[in-house]
């Protein structure tokens, strides 16, 4: 096991190198520069700024110093756009908000969707089940870019409950509506995964096995169906757990969190090269790092898998 | 005693905050308005505003925070006009290329230091030094200071700048050439003071707000980025006395229908308005839209340059597109947000600016369509050779409908094919400046209230000039423009020269299409560079 976690740390480093690179190339190769604007700067103060953030220098040595800044300094370069912040500042302000509503919204998109999922399998057929898939189809139906403007309506302009934004520090009020509106459809996607692995599972011969010997159904559930229910369920919890982790952009946007997700995406417009690949490094390692959970919880709900 | 020392505190306390908040709870001292208790602007930001430090910041809301943290020689009123800052008056010679600034004795910096003409030499030497990098160093080449080209350039030193403390109140700065309206120039934040000290203790970080000192009626007391920033009173500012206004909040609100919702909830005092809604939202609150003009225009520019599309040569196949265009349906029916129709390249609304009597905005639409289609046809386009090109413009909904508006309105009347294509912004940027394209959208913000910002950019050699637009009789009249203490002819006669040969395709010119809460009082409308100060505003009480 320990071996296994130690191989996979020692594959993520040249993955993430190859990650860096990559993206380093690609970034450079879009057209427009950090700098350009539609007032064309003259050529003598555009000369100035490149040389102030070695712009001028050719493009290897560019790379080779931003790989030794973050190796050595741990100091992933400074923000082109805000002059009085460098990409540690950003990641430090924007990524606590972003992991803040992403693990709440993890959490209620996981613990309702599997509830939901569960209920409906269990009852087959009957109207919990009808609703149950009805209201993962429709939660599933509503990305959060239709989930936003229709929360912030329906509970800041109408009821006048919420304030419409912001974030305050996180308190509660503020956090509603972004972990609603993140939850929602991952949640409707993992009530259905549930519901069909579920399904599956009460098909299958151990669980006609367990019924057979007499057990009552609540411990056929949950000690026999659930384990290999949650498999699939939570292969796709990985990925989702990145990408809530990391912000959403249109959390960010619609809601004015100030989470990562906005960062990201302003970055790759302003061509904000230091935060674009900063932020993505710390996607890549999250990524790496999620996966490798998720194949070490594959264990824990398996038995037949082993490190 | 206990009790005793409670009430006598509570007295002291209450006695205190009337004093603090003389203003929030009587009225107006001019207009005798009642005044609200909450005297708080909270206004929307659409980005995250790039930096706070004067010398560097370049975007505009930006510029608008820094106009209350610091004051600079000279500012604007409600009406656009120079008003004393800092500075109390200035004195110039006959040539007009030396002006002397002298300042009050009573400013001061937010920490009770008294701000001083070096501060002044300190912050405009910043501006032009290599060392800083400041994207808006052009602005200091553009005002003509003696050797701010050649320093920006790094072949002098910044010690070489053409501006000096005579003494401590006294200020001369020398010009490379004579310009009349240099005054104008000190209410941008480029020229405004910057605090030596704090710069030199806390580096980059100095506009953070546990750092920065100020000069202006606000001092920054928050910044939560991509959240919002908040200003409060700086109580050492020389005209705090008058100020009313004690706390002003930007939130940055990147989705305008949200700001939208979160204005109509009450969360916000002012916001944009999207394009289209302003007739339902006037209908709705006639007290709180407001839509007044602008100092910007909205155009199409025709590539020009050698390797651009042969037809485009022609001024006739020009002159026929732009005839065709229906301004009236796009101003009213697309933005319908008030913006004028535009049919010269700078707006009406900018100062000491004539606007020609152009032939084509006193003809009919019918008339102009008429035109239009014979002039195409001498140029030897028609059903059988129809006149096709692609127009680009960067992706945005409003930009988009505009461009299917144009591209319908050509089509229908004129029969020509105009293809179009959407472009993300930085690329946008790039494709038009290196001419790939027939036909591009453009749009321009003065930088100063004086047609040259809006004309200069169809000045041959302009670095701005993306449709490569020469002509020779443009220039000359732009060049003499620059020293003339009487310019308006010349820019008459400028437009008409674009108006018939039209390098340009003026569609409209903007207007600053708000929602207003009814007791802000004092909101400067008719200052058409939008300048506006939190010093000057008020809020009423309801």
């Amino acid at each position: 096991m320990l071996a296994y976690i130690v191989r996979r740390l020692l594959i993520a480093v040249p993955t993430i190198l190859l990650l860096i690179v990559a993206s380093f190339f690609l970034m450079h190769f879009a057209p427009g520069g950090p700098f350009t604007s539609e007032r064309p700067l003259p050529p003598a103060v555009l000369a100035n700024i490149e040389a102030r953030y070695g712009l001028d220098q050719p493009l290897w040595k560019q790379l080779w110093d931003y790989l030794y800044n973050i190796v050595v300094h741990f100091d992933f370069g400074p923000s082109f756009k805000f002059k009085d912040r460098d990409v540690n500042d950003i990641i430090a302000q924007g990524f606590p908000i972003s992991l803040t509503y992403g693990s709440l919204s993890f959490l209620v998109a996981t613990t309702v969707g599997v509830a939901l999922g569960i209920a409906a399998a269990i009852k087959h057929n009957s109207w919990i089940d009808y609703f149950a898939v009805g209201l993962g189809i429709a939660a599933q139906a509503l990305p959060n870019f239709i989930m936003g403007p229709i929360l912030i309506l329906t509970f800041t302009l109408w009821l006048g409950w919420l304030p419409g934004g912001g974030w305050n520090g996180g308190q509660w009020p503020y956090l509603i509506m972004p972990v609603i509106a993140l939850a929602t459809s991952y949640m409707g996607s993992i009530a259905r995964i549930t519901r069909s692995s579920m399904l599956e599972v009460l098909n299958s011969n151990f669980i006609r096995t367990a019924r057979a010997k007499g057990l009552p159904t609540r411990t056929v559930i949950w000690r026999h169906a659930l384990k290999p229910t949650l498999l699939p369920v939570v292969s796709y919890l990985g990925p989702v757990f990145v990408y809530v982790l990391t912000g959403s952009v249109f959390v960010d946007i619609y809601f004015s969190t100030g989470g990562l997700g906005q960062a990201y995406v302003g970055s790759a417009l302003s061509r904000d090269y230091a935060v674009l690949l900063g932020v993505t490094i710390l996607y890549g390692v999250l990524t790496v790092l999620v996966n490798l959970l998720t194949d070490l919880a594959y264990a824990w709900f398996d038995p037949k898998i082993r490190y | 005693m206990n009790k005793y020392i409670r009430t006598s505190l509570a007295g002291l306390l209450t006695s205190t905050m009337i004093t603090g908040a003389a203003f929030a709870a009587g009225t107006h001292p001019t207009t005798g308005e009642a005044l609200a208790d909450d005297q708080t602007f909270t206004y929307r930001i659409l980005d995250e505003h790039s930096s706070v430090d004067p010398q560097v910041v370049e975007d505009v809301s930006g510029a608008e925070i820094v106009r209350d943290l610091f004051e600079g020689l000279m500012n604007q009123d409600e009406d656009g006009n120079l008003v004393p800052g800092v500075a109390t008056g200035y004195t110039t010679n006959d040539s007009k290329d030396v002006y002397t600034f002298t300042l009050r004795d009573n400013a001061k910096w937010s920490n009770g230091d008294p701000v001083t003409a070096s501060d002044f030499v300190f912050a405009w030497k910043r501006a032009v030094d290599p060392a800083l990098s400041s994207p808006y160093a052009w602005f200091m080449e553009l005002m003509s200071i003696e050797n701010a080209s050649e320093i920006i350039a790094g072949d002098k030193s910044v010690d070489d700048l053409g501006v000096k403390a005579i003494d401590d109140h006294t200020l001369e700065v020398t010009l490379s050439a004579p310009l009349p309206y240099f005054p104008q120039m000190t209410t941008h934040s480029t020229t405004f003071p910057a605090p030596q000290k704090v710069i030199e203790e806390f580096g980059d970080a100095w506009t953070k707000p546990e750092n920065i000192v100020s000069n202006g009626a606000y001092v920054l007391t928050e910044h939560l980025p991509q959240e919002r920033s908040v200003r409060e009173r700086n109580e050492n500012y020389w005209d705090n006395d008058n100020t009313i206004i004690e706390k002003v909040v930007a939130l940055v609100i990147n989705d305008e229908n949200v700001a939208l919702t979160r204005y109509l909830a009450g969360e916000l005092d002012r916001t944009e308005v999207p394009a289209g809604q302003f007739p339902r939202l006037q209908k709705e609150h006639p007290e709180e839209a407001i839509s007044f003009p602008r100092l910007c225009n909205y155009y199409y520019t025709f590539n020009l340059s050698d390797g651009g599309p042969e037809a485009f040569k022609d001024p006739n196949v020009r002159q026929a597109l732009s005839l065709a265009v229906d301004r009236k349906i796009i101003t009213e029916n697309i933005m319908a947000g008030g913006q004028p129709q535009a049919y010269t390249f700078a707006p009406a609304a900018t100062a000491g600016f004539d606007v020609p009597d152009v032939e084509m905005a006193s003809m009919s639409q019918a008339e102009r369509d008429e035109l239009a289609k014979e002039l195409l046809a001498a140029a030897g386009y028609g059903p059988d050779n129809p006149l096709s090109f692609e127009m680009v413009y960067n992706t945005s909904e409003a930009h988009k409908k505009v461009a299917v508006a144009l591209s319908q309105m050509w089509k229908q009347k004129l029969g020509v094919n105009a293809e179009l294509a959407n472009m993300e912004w930085k690329i946008f940027l790039e494709e038009r400046g290196n001419q790939n394209f027939d036909m591009a959208r453009g749009a321009w913000c003065g930088d100063y209230n004086e047609a040259s910002t809006f004309l200069d950019l169809l000045q041959s050699d302009s670095g701005y000039n993306d449709g490569k637009y020469n002509n020779a009789r443009v220039d000359e009249l732009l060049s003499e423009a620059k020293t003339s203490d009487d310019a308006a002819p010349l820019y008459t006669e400028v437009e008409r020269i674009i108006a018939q040969e039209t390098p340009v395709i003026p569609i409209y010119h903007y207007a600053g299409v708000y929602m207003m809460d009814s007791d802000v009082g004092n909101w400067p409308v008719k200052n058409v560079e939008q300048n506006w100060y939190s010093k000057n505003l008020y809020k009423t009480a309801e």
